[in-house]
């Protein structure tokens, strides 16, 4: 994924019926497109957080952040630089793997710090948490052992704070707690 | 205090200072038609919900306040979607109720279910599904602020039947009425920007000094932001001249020697030539819309832009502003001239636009909107109805129009003295706008005469709201253009599609108008000859008791001119070819 193309979009809206469905109706109507998009409550049950990765080809940053803004529902949008800002995603995958090669899916995945959460005769499913990079490393690297299954989350982001280690505390009242 | 669901809101609507409800009752929403017998707010019963929606459209449009519909689930909510569409382009103010199947029912394809939250998504402004008659106050109060302040548009409230049946405990509530503290802390993502930014007021007004061709670009948001006198003001200040889009006609008179008149598609050759030849757009709450720019690329390539709109999303969309203000266009317009005058008292030199409207004169000279007189043989001469409708008119009359070429006409060739004199469906062109938007302007303004101008085609789609405007006594005035064609789509098969004309002939006699109005209890009268064209006018406006319907026999080939072709440059503008001078004869005086 170019970081170019791509933006990433942390967008607080109330907590109501059928909130997403106005975001993603906004998108599909006004042509803009979405490259993924995560959802789910904040620490504050008023609020939910979508995180969405816009592609920017389709119309520009500014135009879509404008138009997300007057959904009534909208309460607040930040556009996450890449750079200052910490990015997760969850993949897992169902790989075939033979008593032969699953040592080696085995290795791999300890490797990415990833695990191995089932095991049967033919195949294995394993679980990864990082960087959307390091997820689309891993992934490529388990292609050729052959994917039955792939489940990606798509990212979720927050903005970076300024000391990084790992003892956070909730960003504002209204903010997910990062951990 | 112990109400039920419906008594809370009809006194919400109440207390919302609502006068008239423009609606239709079914299953859903007949619980809320019972308080209505006891509440002093008017209903109109119309006969059929897409009328309810134009109505109060109408209504909206000439009073500034919100129209109000109220429609039952299902088939009568999406009778009134295209009204709701309509209102969200032309950004009219507007509540509209929805009845819905009882909230146990909803996903269940209950009888007259209809998802109407989803299906208005797009073309609503919000909406809301009433999940508690308790919220009924809370979200009716949000409706009406969505609705009315920022940029206007319309909203829409689904009731579930349980939230307002008094026999069903669900519709249990106790009354009471939010605060405006409490609307705004209902609604922590809407917070509209009224207040134009000091610096780039500042800019905005340094560039206007320092244009030498600079025109102002008046939209539909002035008269939202009710701003007709401080654009008057801003541009006597400076002799600026003033182009009003579609949405605008009536925001700056058209007598007035600054008024330039309307732009765009058909727009006329000086209004459309000043914006491509300027140095300096000033658009005030105007978007950029296709009909005003032609191509966009080859659109004013010479100006630069100052754009003034309450939406910030509206800046930037279509063209990139040099100087973007959000805010309010009153308020900014206000600050603008108040910045000019500051700018002028430090030593700043008045601009000289001597050269320009030297220009600009020239090009009204040569080109003014003009028509060739009738012929032996041919129909009444469109133009001419306009103008005798007009002449024979109070100079306060309103005027709503339907869509396609009469639309047209009667935007170039009325006199628009006032604000608010203008009504007519310009984001969506809807056609079958006209008869009921010109029952509700007429509701809302019953002291002033309401003149609808109508096409044959779109007379037929709406109609039947001239039985509602009869059985209600609103004496509106119809003026059916009868050219026996969908004109404007005619006009495009004849010039881009070798006059190979498909599905667009209506006939001139079927149906028989007069005897149909008649029907519907109006005044008829039928005009062939233009001999009689002042003397039915005069009839027709002395009639104040009933609505009254006027069909013109008019020209067939008659088309609208100028033109810019769809997707083509403004600058390739065609006029009348009547217009048209052979080649090398630049210089020469203006023709008749
Ligand atoms: C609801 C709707 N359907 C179709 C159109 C496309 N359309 C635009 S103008 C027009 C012809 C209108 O005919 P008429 O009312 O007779 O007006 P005229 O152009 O002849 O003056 C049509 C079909 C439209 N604008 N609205
Ligand atoms: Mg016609």
């Amino acid at each position: 994924m170019s970081t170019v193309r791509h933006h990433t979009l942390s967008v607080l809206v109330e907590n109501r019926a059928g909130v997403l469905a106005r975001v993603v109706n906004l998108f599909s109507r006004r042509a803009y497109n979405i490259y993924s998009l995560a959802v789910a409550p904040t620490d504050d049950e008023r609020f939910s957080r979508i995180t969405i990765v816009v592609d920017v080809e389709s119309a520009p940053l500014e135009q879509i952040v404008k138009q997300l803004n007057k959904l009534i529902n909208v309460v607040k949008i930040t556009e996450l630089d890449p750079r200052a800002a910490v990015e997760r995603e969850l993949l897992l995958a169902t790989v075939n793997a033979s008593v032969a090669e699953r040592p080696q899916v085995a290795e791999l995945t300890r490797i990415f710090e990833g695990k191995i959460v089932a095991v049967s005769n033919e195949a294995l499913t394993v679980s990864l948490e990082g960087h959307p990079n390091k997820i689309d490393d891993f992934e490529d690297l388990l292609r050729p052992f052959g994917i039955v299954q792939l489940q990606r989350t798509g990212r979720v982001a927050l903005p970076k704070l300024d000391r990084e280690p790992t003892r956070l505390t909730p960003v504002s009242s209204t903010g997910t707690r990062a951990s | 205090m112990q109400l039920n669901g419906g008594q809370a809101l009809i006194k919400a609507l109440e207390m919302e200072g609502v006068e008239v409800i423009f609606g239709l009752p079914g299953g859903a929403i007949l619980p809320v038609y019972d308080p209505i017998i006891d509440s002093p707010i008017r209903h109109i019963l119309v006969r059929h919900e897409q009328g309810a929606g134009h109505m109060a459209e109408g209504y909206a449009h000439v009073t500034g306040k919100p129209g109000v519909a109220m429609v039952t689930s299902g088939p009568g909510a999406t009778n009134i979607v295209t009204p709701l569409a309509n209102a969200f382009m032309d950004s009219v103010p507007m509540v509209c109720i929805t009845g819905q199947v009882p909230s146990a029912a909803i996903g269940s394809d209950a009888f007259q279910e209809a998802d109407i939250t989803g299906i208005t998504q797009s073309v609503t402004k919000h909406n809301f599904l009433v999940t508690s008659a308790q919220d009924i106050p809370r979200v009716i109060r949000e409706a009406f602020h969505i609705a009315t302040t920022g940029r206007p548009g319309p909203v829409l409230v689904d009731i579930p039947k349980d939230m307002v049946d008094p026999n069903h405990p669900n519709s249990a509530m106790e009354w009471y009425w939010p605060t405006d503290a409490e609307v705004a802390a209902g609604l922590p993502g809407y917070k509209p920007t009224v207040t134009g930014h000091p610096r780039k007021i500042k800019e905005a007004a340094e560039l206007i000094l320092a244009a030498e061709r600079p025109v102002i670009y008046a939209g539909g948001g002035i008269l939202k932001a009710r701003a007709a006198e401080s654009l008057r003001e801003l541009a006597e200040l400076l002799d600026l001249p003033v182009v009003t889009t579609l949405m605008a006609r009536g925001a700056f008179p058209d007598d007035h020697r600054l008024c330039l008149g309307m732009p765009g598609m058909h727009g006329n050759y000086t209004a459309i030539m000043s914006m491509q030849e300027s140095d300096l757009l000033i658009a005030l709450g105007s978007r950029f819309d296709d009909r005003v720019t032609g191509r966009q690329a080859d659109f004013a390539p010479l100006a630069k832009v100052i754009h003034a709109d309450i939406d910030p999303a509206e800046l930037g969309k279509v063209r990139t502003p040099d100087v973007p203000i959000v805010g309010d266009c009153d308020k900014i317009i206000t600050e603008l001239v108040a910045a000019v005058r500051a700018l002028l008292d430090g030593g700043a030199a008045r601009p000289d636009l001597t050269s320009w409207w030297s220009t600009l004169s020239g090009w009204q000279e040569r080109y003014p909107l003009a028509y060739e007189p009738q012929q032996e043989g041919e129909g009444l001469k469109p133009q001419a109805i306009i103008e005798a409708l007009c002449d024979a008119a109070p100079e306060d009359c309103i005027v709503a129009s339907g869509v396609g070429q009469h639309q047209m006409w009667a935007s170039q060739f009325w006199k628009f003295r006032h604000p608010y004199t203008w009504v007519n469906s310009g984001g969506l062109g809807t056609m079958g706008f006209s008869v009921p938007a010109a029952i509700g302007a007429k509701v809302g303004h019953p002291e002033r005469m309401v003149w609808a101008i109508d096409g044959d085609g779109c007379f037929q789609m709406t109609a039947q709201e001239l039985v509602t405007a009869a059985a209600e006594r609103i004496p509106v005035k119809i003026a059916i253009l009868n050219n026996a064609y969908l004109g404007m789509v005619r006009q495009w098969q004849e010039m881009f599609y070798d006059e190979r004309y498909s599905e667009v002939y209506l006939s001139p006699d079927l149906p028989d108008y007069v005897k149909w109005a008649e029907a519907m209890g109006c005044v008829a009268f039928r005009v062939e000859h233009p001999d009689d064209v002042a003397a039915v006018i005069e009839k027709a406006n002395a009639i104040d008791d009933r609505p009254v319907v006027v069909e013109f026999r008019t020209d067939v080939a008659e088309k609208v001119f100028p033109m810019v072709p769809a997707g083509q440059s403004n600058s390739d503008v065609r006029v009348a070819p009547f217009q048209v001078r052979p080649a090398g004869d630049e210089a020469g005086e203006a023709q008749q």
